[in-house]
């Protein structure tokens, strides 16, 4: 099945390549597409920068003028040959976002798309202001590829090389989408706590995929360059840099696909607007501009996931490769069951003026199950997001597996082996169950994005995605696995969600009301798991509502109201423990 | 450099950053209530601009056909999202609004424009034409969107920019205009010339930004504002609503907008698509002051406007470019002092 839509694909590429030299599209039509081609490439990057990771930039122009002014620099006033000096305007476009992306991905979404913004007005000016870069005139002259003594000269040719940079840029796209950086990355946007939570160095991978898409602009502004023979600053301005993220928001802000139909859709959208506008209004301007704002507003009102969803559906799922001889992940060496795994020590934390949690201690041992309960508000879910590392404690410790974690980055507590779930499924809508719950496995694999696009990564994909699978079998949704995550109902996203925990292999699994929503049967079948987990030594944290379901599966209890601790003991005890019955029915004096 | 040098620089940096001020101020404002970054600001200083050459000179300014196209639009706009609740009232609400309050300015400028009637009577009225622009674009851009992430709604911002300025290129002509001071002469203070303008400058921004700390303390539509700004959900669950917030927060936008553009027309030359840049310039200072803080936003704006002043006495073909990179050093600085935590939109 994927063979044969490979096969079609590849097919479907040669045809295209092929198309030109059949003497049926005429010159002017294979100019426009060799500059779809390069705008492709540079919207393919905005597509993984924006409509995946959720970043924007409006400056991936100011790439593709740095790529272009670097290789025209280095032909016309060093002559350099081109397919030197294009690993060298790759460099230095990585170098740019490399500056611009460490100072704003730490920064919440609003601040890249401004640092992009200055730093495409600052560059465009620089570029028109530099007088050994032509200044407002630019540099002509710039020669031509060569292919042994061959120019590429003629558009048809250069339209082979076009189009195959953008099936290049598709396939490597697609791998990385496919893998376990590409997951963590479709994490980002939707569902970043959760990626945190299971070890995705978040700032790192906004830094990686904004690297990449300037090179990839990168790429375009070489080609551009050598396809035009000049440059000058016009096409590398803030309105080309809004045009490129028009073309990925109207196509398809998430989909690769979707980077192509939306650079074709726009590009010819200009290309007649111009023609024709004129002839509408009666003179001669920037009309097209008016459209262009008009028609970027309107899609985002209509179709904010842009076309391509709405033309072909939601994207193909992944397989898991098939792989024989592949060992499983291997477990982790699991702490002696009895032993302290999680201390909480008079752990105090203010809201303002609120104590939402008031010298609050318990502990969890390896191999057994602790409920932490109380009423609403109680600050049951605040201790819990305490121990995560979501939130910072103000005073007391917290200590895991003998070292202290306040304070910690989420990803530094998952990756001594605590798993969590969420109280409100936090998943990615749009990405396979089984995607969704090997994310639970991201610090158990190691492949990083460079390995992934190459597909260097199958052997542990598929120990990765095999784990995902077992673990969803486990809660029993094997049945699920490819179905879209948004497509399941609460009950069954709360079972991913101890799937994706599962996944990490962890020593200690802290789950927020993983009961609620379920049904009678499903119910049982987690109390089983549970049971299952413990006689494994595995510890568990339990915030609970449903009394029956934790009563049932506790060895203790701890008790919160008011953000103090009220009772601790085994079930037997704490319910009839006097302060308990008062805080959940009211006094009985 | 001799102080006097260095005088003037401050003197004209200072003016430049009350300029920038009031945008900033208006960017935040907007922001903060509703989410939009408003990079269509410069668009309104640039038409408070046109307008008022117009108006100087005794023509008609195109702003009316202006005003009134976007009134037509906003009206099919309320129409079409408001089709399934569709009351007497709420179409007389639109027709009034969208219909009859843009073509009374309309005429009334008409019969105006020729009198020359001095600046008393044509800046009051190029504000008030710019004014109503403000919800109109609110309604028909951001309001059917008001949901969407802070990322989403700058880049529809972004639209509304462009359609904006072409618009502006359509009405008004690519010529760049110039104003008259509305206070003529110089004076000597301390040695170097101050002109009236500037004066003026200064002491507008200065008045309307105490007008606007005011209205924040003191009225309760400004406390509105200001509990949507804080939490958006709990200021609708306590009745306030958030789309006439909304509302308000761009039309205070645009005023501002109209008055940077009569106070900057004669100092630089202004064309259809001048106001960007200093929009641009007014988001940088609100950068700075992390879109947040007023006060931090005017010190930034101010500091923006120094800088610019020295960046161009130095090498003046580079200003834009140094004015612009400034942004990253703050941008580091506020990187290390954030601790990273997730996000989501």
């Amino acid at each position: 099945m994927a063979a044969r839509a490979n096969a079609v694909a590849a097919l479907l590429a040669l045809v295209v390549l092929a198309l030109p030299f059949s003497g049926v599209i005429p010159a002017y039509w294979v100019t426009l597409f060799n500059y779809i081609g390069i705008a492709s490439l540079v919207a393919i990057g905005l597509v993984l920068l924006t409509g995946v990771g959720g970043m924007t930039s409006f400056g991936q122009a100011a790439f593709v003028g740095l790529a272009a002014y670097t290789t025209a620099v280095l032909t016309v006033q060093f002559g350099v040959s081109p397919w030197l000096s294009l690993p060298v305007s790759l460099a230095v476009t990585a170098l740019g976002a490399l500056l611009v992306g460490a100072v704003t991905v730490r920064l919440s979404g609003h601040f890249l798309p401004l640092g992009t913004l200055a730093w495409g007005v600052a560059l465009f000016y620089l570029f028109g202001n530099l007088s050994w870069l032509g200044a407002h005139d630019g540099m002509s002259g710039i020669p031509p590829l060569r292919i042994g003594g061959h120019a590429l000269t003629d558009g048809r040719q250069f339209f082979v090389l076009v189009w195959l940079a953008v099936v290049l840029a598709v396939v490597v796209a697609q791998n990385l989408l496919g893998a376990r950086a590409g997951r963590a990355l479709r994490a980002l946007r939707r569902s970043a706590h959760a990626a945190e939570a299971f070890g995705v160095d978040i700032a790192g991978a906004k830094l990686r995929i904004f690297i990449f898409a300037a090179m990839l602009a990168g790429l375009a502004g070489w080609l551009y360059a050598h396809f035009q023979r000049s440059v000058a600053p016009g096409p590398f301005g803030v309105n080309a840099g809004i045009e490129y993220l028009l073309m990925a928001v109207v196509g398809g802000a998430g989909r690769v696909y979707g980077a192509i139909l939306g650079a074709t859709g726009i590009t010819f959208l200009r290309d007649q607007v111009q023609d024709l506008l004129p002839v509408l209004v009666g003179s001669a301007g920037n009309y097209e501009i008016v459209v262009f704002g008009a028609v970027l507003v309107l899609a985002l009102q209509t179709a904010p996931n842009g076309l391509w969803p709405i033309l072909f559906g939601p994207p193909a799922p992944a397989k898991i490769p098939a792989r024989h001889g592949v060992s499983k992940l291997a477990p982790r060496a699991r702490p002696e069951r009895g032993s302290r795994l999680l201390e909480v020590d008079r752990v105090r934390k203010n809201f303002g003026g609120l104590v939402a949690v008031n010298d609050v201690g318990f502990e969890v041992r390896a191999g057994e199950i602790v409920g932490l309960i109380g009423p609403n508000g109680a600050g049951k879910s605040t201790t819990f997001n305490l121990i995560c590392g979501a939130l910072d404690i103000d005073q007391g410790a917290i200590r895991f597996r003998g070292e202290s974690i306040a304070g910690a980055a989420p990803q530094r507590i998952a990756a001594r082996g605590l798993g969590r779930t969420f109280q409100h499924a936090d998943i990615v809508a749009d990405m396979s169950v089984l995607e969704n719950v090997a994310l639970g496995a991201h610090l158990r694999g190691q492949a990083g994005m460079v390995r992934a696009m190459l597909r260097l990564d199958r052997d542990e994909e598929a120990r990765l995605l095999g784990e995902a699978a077992r673990q969803l079998e486990r809660v029993g949704l094997s049945a699920d696995a490819h179905k879209p995550a948004g497509s399941l109902a609460l009950g069954q996203l709360r079972l991913v969600e101890v799937a994706r925990a599962l996944c990490l292999d962890p020593v200690l699994v802290l789950m927020d009301e993983p009961a609620a929503g379920l049904r009678h049967g499903e119910k049982k079948a987690l109390a089983s798991l549970l049971r299952e987990l413990r006689a494994d030594g595995v510890g568990v944290l339990l915030v609970e509502h449903d009394m029956d379901f934790v009563m049932s599966l506790a060895d203790r209890l701890v008790v919160l109201d008011f953000g103090t601790r009220i009772a601790e003991g085994v079930p037997a005890t704490v319910r009839r423990d006097p302060r308990v019955l008062e805080a959940y029915l009211g006094g009985v004096a | 450099m001799d102080s006097t040098i260095f005088l003037f620089l401050v003197q004209d940096g200072v003016i430049n950053g009350a300029i920038y001020a009031l945008a900033a101020i208006a960017l935040v404002l907007v922001f903060a209530v509703t989410r939009v970054i408003l990079v269509p600001q410069g668009e309104y200083i640039a038409f408070g601009a046109m307008t008022v050459a117009a108006l100087e000179a005794g023509r008609t300014p195109p702003t009316i056909w202006l005003l009134v196209a976007l009134g037509v639009l906003s009206a099919l706009a309320a129409l079409a999202q408001n089709r399934r609740t569709l009351g007497a009232g709420l179409v007389a609400r639109i027709i009034a609004f969208d219909l009859v309050l843009p073509a009374a300015l309309a005429g009334l400028t008409v019969v105006l424009a020729p009198l020359k009637l001095g600046p008393a009577v044509y800046v009051p009225l190029a504000v008030a034409l710019i004014v109503p622009m403000g919800p109109m674009i609110y309604r028909v851009a951001f309001a059917p969107m008001a949901q969407a992430s802070v990322l989403v709604l700058l880049i529809a911002s972004f639209g509304v920019h462009f359609s904006l300025m072409g618009l502006g290129l359509v009405f008004f002509g690519p010529e760049g205009i110039g104003t008259q001071p509305l206070l003529g002469g110089d004076f000597s203070l301390g040695g170097i010339p101050v002109t009236g303008q500037s004066v003026v400058v200064v002491g507008t921004t200065v008045l309307l930004l105490v007008a606007f700390a005011l209205f924040f303390e003191r009225t309760l539509m400004g406390k509105a504002l200001r509990a949507c700004s804080s939490n958006r959900l709990g200021a609708r669950l306590v009745g306030i609503p958030t789309t006439t917030a909304g509302s308000v927060a761009f039309a205070l936008a645009a005023a501002m907008g109209a008055i940077s553009g009569v106070l900057a027309g004669p100092i630089v030359t202004i064309y259809y698509d001048s106001g960007f840049l200093i929009g641009l310039k007014a988001f940088v200072a609100a950068i700075l002051g992390g879109l947040v803080s007023f006060p931090l936003t005017v010190l930034a704006s101010l500091g923006v406007g120094i800088a610019e002043a020295f960046f161009s006495f130095w090498t003046s073909n580079f200003k834009e470019v140094l004015v612009f990179t400034l942004i990253l050093p703050v941008l580091l600085w506020r990187s290390l002092r954030t601790p990273v935590h997730a996000e989501e939109d």
